[in-house]
């Protein structure tokens, strides 16, 4: 079937078979090799992508399903060369060891920051609850949006 | 990897459509909603339709409304939205304290209330709570509707009253004096099954427990009504002995399996001790001594 699906702003347009997951569409049919695919039971959370807005597992999402939604991976979260906030985060706080869990770590911290600008250490927890990472112990990765946070605040304030 | 096996793919633009659709294809087709259910049990090939209906665009099964006999929700509104009601969690608490530990944030932006109930799998948070409630059900079919109580809505593990060609529409939950109510569960991290689960819903009247609700969650081959427990409760005044009574029950008329997440003993251990303090917490709640 022909299925379009914006991801990251972009119009995208393949033929697929219904039963391919969101997931292997983003990194198989489009190329896009930044989301990562882990467990396959939904439990890892290295899969996570923005499904318009909200974070989702993307190895149990068809693609069909996301027909007239827009998409976004941790690809988008660069712009013109500038990094996003939660990269910079994950960079200054070592944020990440061997990097797999990364891309949706990076993706749930996005999401949580645009609908929650100051979480505290327990929303970030929370948040990051269906998600698994076998390097940091988490503590890092919780220092890293909590940093993400105080710095998109101070980019505001001197805005 | 694991991918479903082949099937066809529809998209349904109403509900009346997607009954339509389901009478066309039979046994062979499935709706789908969140898929958080549905697509691992068809990686795994427990689940092989070869039509699958996805209801996801019907914004009309979305919604939570109170009027003055009941709460009516949607049977597509997603576990986010559930926990975030503040309407829900003001008459019926039982809500939150369950959504706060069904699965985890991300799987809870997709997974639903029709497809939680649906599924009927013994360990799902949201059974043990309609059925605590006293829930009704709205089930659709080319005939049109019928509604089910909780305790004919579960027919067998992984099976229920709504038929091959009809979907569920909405969940009642009947608004009564001096509600509260309350859900515990005991996982061994985030996003697992529950070793055990209970809700309880009390109905005080004049100091007394005027009507009750208990439910067993991952305790037998399905969610499980202790209604001996309930009928124990009804007409005495709360307290903590009668609890622990009512525990008492609930551990002989459970009906658990030994697995990775425990032994029965175990488990009957929870199911007494889970459901005291349910009790304890929704009485506290209906006397209005606890936040919700």
């Amino acid at each position: 079937m022909e299925v379009t699906i914006t991801i990251n702003g972009e119009q995208v347009s393949r033929d697929v078979e219904p039963r391919q997951l969101l997931v292997h569409f983003i990194r198989e049919t489009v190329g896009l090799t930044g989301t990562h695919w882990g467990c396959d039971t939904s439990n890892c959370g290295a899969c996570v992508v923005l499904m318009d807005g909200l974070p989702i597992k993307s190895c149990t999402t068809l693609a069909a399903m996301c027909v007239g939604h827009e998409i976004r991976t941790v690809e988008s979260l660069e712009r013109s060369g500038n990094l996003d906030p939660v990269q910079l985060g994950f960079h200054e706080k070592h944020g990440l060891h061997c990097g797999f869990c990364t891309p949706g770590m990076l993706m749930t911290a996005r999401a949580l920051l645009d609908h929650t600008p100051n979480p505290t250490e327990q929303e970030i927890r929370t948040a990051i609850s269906g998600q698994i990472c076998r390097c940091t112990g988490y503590q890092n990765i919780v220092s890293a949006i909590r940093w993400a946070a105080e710095h998109e605040a101070a980019t505001r304030q001197e805005a | 990897m694991q991918t479903p096996a082949p099937f066809e793919y529809e998209r349904a633009s109403s509900v009346d459509g997607a009954i339509a659709s389901l009478q066309e294809h039979g046994a062979e087709a499935r709706l789908i909603a969140g898929g958080h259910s549905l697509l691992p049990m068809m990686k795994l090939r427990l689940a092989t339709p070869a039509f699958l209906i996805d209801i996801n665009d019907l914004d009309e099964l979305s919604y939570i409304e109170e009027d003055t006999a009941e709460v009516r929700i949607g049977a597509l509104t997603r576990h986010a939205e559930l926990l975030e009601s503040d309407l829900l969690a003001g008459h019926f608490p039982v809500f939150r304290d369950a959504e706060q530990v069904i699965a985890d944030p991300v799987v809870r932006n997709r997974g639903t209330i029709g497809g939680s109930l649906c599924q009927a799998d013994a360990a799902e948070d949201l059974s043990a709570v309609c059925a605590a409630l006293k829930a009704n059900v709205v089930i659709k079919g080319l005939d049109g509707e019928r509604t089910v109580n909780m305790d004919g809505f579960y027919i067998g593990p992984f099976t229920t009253a709504v038929g091959a060609d009809e979907i569920l529409t909405e969940i009642r939950l009947p608004l009564r004096q001096g509600a509260g109510s309350a859900h515990e569960k005991v996982e061994r991290r985030a996003g697992d099954f529950a070793i055990a689960a209970v809700s309880a819903a009390v109905w005080l009247q004049g100091g007394t427990i005027a009507d009750a609700g208990i439910a067993l969650g991952a305790l037998g081959p399905t969610t499980i009504m202790a209604t001996r427990a309930e009928e124990l409760l009804r007409g005495k005044a709360p307290s903590e002995e009668l609890f622990a009574q009512a525990g008492e029950i609930a551990k002989e008329d459970c009906s658990p399996l030994p697995d990775g997440r425990g032994p029965v003993d175990y488990k009957r251990h929870l199911a007494s001790v889970l459901t005291a303090r349910a009790l304890r917490r929704a009485t506290a709640r209906a006397l209005h001594q606890e936040a919700n």
